[in-house]
């Protein structure tokens, strides 16, 4: 009899029946285990949530009232046998890889990852496994990342630029993670940092783990004058909407590794792009399935048909499964697209 | 190329038209002159041929990122542009070179006669000493058409603004024939040439379209009116006894109508008509899917002349007796037209005059509007009487009031993604309609365009989630999505496996209201053909 395996991927998430917990699960479970507070890997409904610390009062502040408890990374716990245990995966402040192992054999869900240390999360750490469950959003090798201080100088340069010709710089990023990382590393000497509802709720919860330069809620309150030639820090869904009318004259701009594309820009009506995303890139995915040592690999969202058949290629046993986690699909919805990447 | 590739990288970092106009007439104000040109060249469409085809561009390209060629294929379907794939995944480059825009498109001239070997060799070194936006801009210029988001109007704009010249008559410089290995910028924008006048047309007026009430246009005494043909909008010169026929997308194309040669005997030395060239087959005007097979054509056999003779069907003339007219009213250039057009014996002439009509009441128009279908065109064209003959699309005195399009509800059965602004978007859409015995789905058209970008981001989404098979680019998905087909006209096409050839389709609605047992049928398309 062929032994089950030890993590598989139903209706429901990704399911380890030894233990009878979910990873990440996009329906309703008795316990679920969350990689980080992105609203597609941490939904709502689970009767109870096991997360990293610094995600526990995130998600709390996304779902409300919900029985979670905390544990810190490379701290084990096990459930009938199964030991669990969570290590970085320098995605966002608080992101997660989750380790599962029985009887010698190794799992890792690596949630969503870069390699980069980007000043707010926890960086990355390889994890070696025998199955490697990764995601690929960025696994073409058309996208290739450069350091994030260039990026930075140039978020910097062009805020700067904007300011000497009178124009307000509006920096599109994701509430939750991109924000927090243009935050930290914007230049507060050049002028304010302005910020929109969704990002300064989401940035509060953090402060209290994590130094940020000021930044100041548009309000009713806000005038023109205050905002010209400043900062204004906005998640992609206000781009276009009624509220960003306040900040005219202003030029725009978006953080993301979709802005690779030049066509992803204009179809956007963005001015300008800057190839910053919290994924890795194709050679991070490679360097970090190779530290794995994992022979067997699973490609959860993103270009996975491509990406699992490279792999073969290259000797490993790789395949895909279908989750509902925002790969391939983000590009439908720009409010997440936008952001997460 | 320094420059250059900084100027397109300025042009790309803004999604305002005033700031590209600037970037450009910086650039014009501090480039070298034969920089200068060779940009004006490039952003014109006359770049030097193809010195490599594209497939060993790929080729090299994948082997430089040590993918395989697959892989290679995959990345350039979601980036949707073949220069922006390469210059994505060829390794960064760790030299760098200071070689002008110029020096490039020399080399590229004389690399076209070279050796495969020695071809490859210049590619990859240059792909090495470039960084990013120069390495899209040197392949971008290899691959094709330089389309990068900068109009031709935009360009002569701001060549304008850096040399304090009038637009229009910076427009009428750049037309025709010019060669930007041999020209001057001085020549080209800031002396009077007499060589080549010979063969210059005049740029287009174009016509915007009507999209208010008829009516406010206001006394219908000032206007006249006649049916916008569908055929090859055309200029034909006449000068010292040689002819030129240019068409709208300001391409000579003389040589594909022989039978035009016949107007240097019949016109005098000086004359421009602006008119349209029509399929004219047994005395008809036909469709422009018979026209077709005229265009696509290198070689214009004595078979394809008999079976489709085109004509000119003249509405305005721009140059009488070797004078420009174009700023005397329409009424006095209609005059000349109309004496020039009856002196002659128009029965053995490839011309025919597109009548004009004059109206008492807006109302009477609509009606000739809806006669346009039957006399093969494409709705009316409304000027004003006192009209000069302008520059470009310009609003106010020409306009088009276009028939409304046929419509039929279709099923949507593959898609593709689509290139530029919708790169890794499934955007390019194939629709079908129901044959005969209402169990199967036949495809009839391809359309890409008429969906806001919300609603293209949804139905991309929905074939992610609903693709059946792949192939290559191209997914089938399942058909459950009905669209409205809007398209101008309709004709009978041995090439089309519906049978049927659409003009212009593209997309009209998405009926979420509809099942695809709502859709139409080949049937319903059929008796949309005029009788």
């Amino acid at each position: 009899m062929t032994k089950k395996p030890l993590l598989v991927f139903n209706d429901k998430g990704i399911y380890c029946e030894k233990a009878d917990v979910y990873l990440d699960p996009w329906k309703p479970v008795d316990k679920a285990i969350i990689s980080h507070g992105h609203a597609d890997h941490s939904r709502w409904g689970h009767k109870q949530y096991i997360t990293h610390h610094t995600n526990v009062p995130i998600i709390k502040h996304r779902l409300g009232d919900i029985a979670v408890s905390g544990v810190g990374y490379g701290e084990t716990f096990t459930i009938n046998n199964v030991t669990f245990s969570l290590h970085p995966a320098g995605h966002i402040i608080g992101s997660s890889q989750i380790r599962v192992a029985h009887k010698g054999e190794v799992w890792v869900f690596s949630g969503d990852y870069k390699l980069e240390d980007d000043g707010v999360a926890v960086p990355y750490e390889p994890v070696t496994c025998h199955t490697f469950i990764t995601e690929c959003t960025f696994g073409l090798p058309a996208f290739k990342w450069v350091d994030q201080k260039q990026v930075f100088d140039d978020i910097n340069s062009w805020w700067a630029a904007n300011q000497a010709e009178g124009q307000t710089s509006i920096l599109f990023g994701y509430s939750l993670g991109k924000a927090q990382r243009l935050l930290k590393h914007l230049d507060s000497s050049i002028g304010e940092i302005f910020t929109h509802g969704a990002i300064e709720n989401m940035t509060q919860v953090i402060r209290p783990m994590l130094d940020f330069p000021e930044t100041k809620l548009i309000t009713r309150e806000t005038t023109k004058e205050m905002i010209k030639g400043n900062m204004v820090l906005a998640p992609p869904s206000a781009h276009g909407s009624s509220w960003i009318r306040k900040m005219v004259p202003y030029v725009t701009g978006s953080a993301s590794g979709w802005m690779t594309f030049r066509g992803a820009r204009r179809r956007r009506a963005i001015d300008k792009g800057f190839v910053l995303s919290d994924h890795c890139d194709w050679e991070s995915l490679l360097t970090a399935i190779k530290a794995t040592g994992a022979t067997k690999i699973i490609a959860t969202h993103g270009y996975t048909d491509i990406f699992s058949k490279y792999l073969r290629e290259q000797g490993y046993d790789a395949r895909t499964e279908q989750t509902q986690y925002e790969g391939e699909l983000s590009e439908s919805d720009t409010k997440q697209e936008t952001a997460k990447a | 190329m320094k420059q250059f590739a900084q100027l397109i990288k300025t042009l790309d970092s803004t999604n305002k038209t005033n700031k590209k106009v600037a970037a450009l007439a910086d650039y014009f104000t501090s480039a070298s002159d034969k920089d200068k040109v060779w940009t004006i060249a490039i952003l014109s469409h006359r770049r030097p041929p193809r010195p490599v085809n594209t497939t060993l561009l790929r080729s090299w390209a994948s082997e430089m990122a040590n993918i395989p060629a697959w892989l290679f294929e995959e990345s350039y379907h979601i980036v949707g542009d073949l220069a922006e794939t390469i210059a994505l995944v060829i390794p960064t480059a760790k030299q760098s070179t200071d070689k002008s825009l110029t020096g490039y498109l020399e080399d590229m001239i004389s690399l076209k006669k070279k050796e495969e070997a020695e071809k490859k060799q210049y590619v990859i070194d240059q792909w090495l000493q470039l960084n990013y936006y120069e390495r899209f801009v040197f392949t971008k210029l290899i691959t094709g058409g330089f389309r990068i988001g900068v109009s031709q109007k935009l360009m002569t704009r701001a060549l304008a603004k850096a040399t304090q010249l009038n637009e229009d008559i910076l427009a009428y410089k750049l037309m025709g024939n010019w060669d930007p290995k041999t020209i001057s910028f001085e020549q080209l924008i800031l002396q009077e040439r007499a060589s080549d006048y010979l063969s210059k047309p005049y740029p287009f007026y174009l016509a915007y379209a009507i999209e208010e009430d008829v009516s406010d246009l206001g006394d219908v005494q000032d206007w006249t009116a006649e049916h916008k043909w569908d055929g090859i909008r055309s200029q034909i010169i006449v000068r010292e006894g040689e002819l030129f026929v240019w068409s709208r997308g300001e391409e000579l194309v003389t040589d594909k109508y022989p039978e035009f040669e016949v107007f240097t005997k019949v016109f005098p030395s000086g004359t421009v008509l602006d008119g349209e060239i029509l399929p004219f087959a047994n005395g008809q005007i036909g469709t422009f899917n018979e026209l077709q097979t005229r265009i696509g054509r290198k070689n214009i056999s004595k078979a394809l002349l008999e079976k489709t003779p085109v004509i000119v069907k003249a509405y305005d003339l721009l140059e009488w007796e070797g004078q420009d007219i174009r700023t005397s009213p329409f009424l006095e250039r209609r005059q000349l037209l109309e004496d020039l057009v009856q002196s002659l014996d128009l029965s053995s002439l490839p011309l025919a005059l597109s009548e004009t009509m004059t109206f008492d009441h807006w109302d009477t128009l609509a009606k000739e509007r809806d006669k346009a279908r039957e006399m093969h065109s494409e709705g009316l064209m409304i000027k004003r009487k006192q009209s000069t003959y302008q520059v470009g699309r310009k609003k106010g005195d020409w306009w088009k009031w276009k028939v409304d399009p046929l419509t039929i509800d279709a099923v949507l059965t593959y898609a593709m993604r689509g290139h530029g602004r919708r790169s890794n978007l499934f955007t390019d859409y194939t629709f079908a309609l129901w044959d005969a015995s209402g169990e199967q789905l036949v495809t009839f058209a391809k359309a890409y365009s008429g969906l806001t970008d919300t609603e293209f981001r949804k139905v991309d989404a929905w074939i992610k989630k609903n693709t059946v098979e792949r192939f290559g680019p191209v997914r089938s998905v399942t058909p459950q999505l009905v669209f409205e087909i809007a398209f101008e006209g309709i004709a009978r096409s041995s090439r089309h496996k519906s049978g049927f050839a659409t003009r212009f389709p593209r997309i009209l609605k998405w009926r979420h209201d509809k099942k695809i047992e709502d859709a139409n049928s080949l049937e319903d398309l059929k008796a949309m053909i005029p009788k």
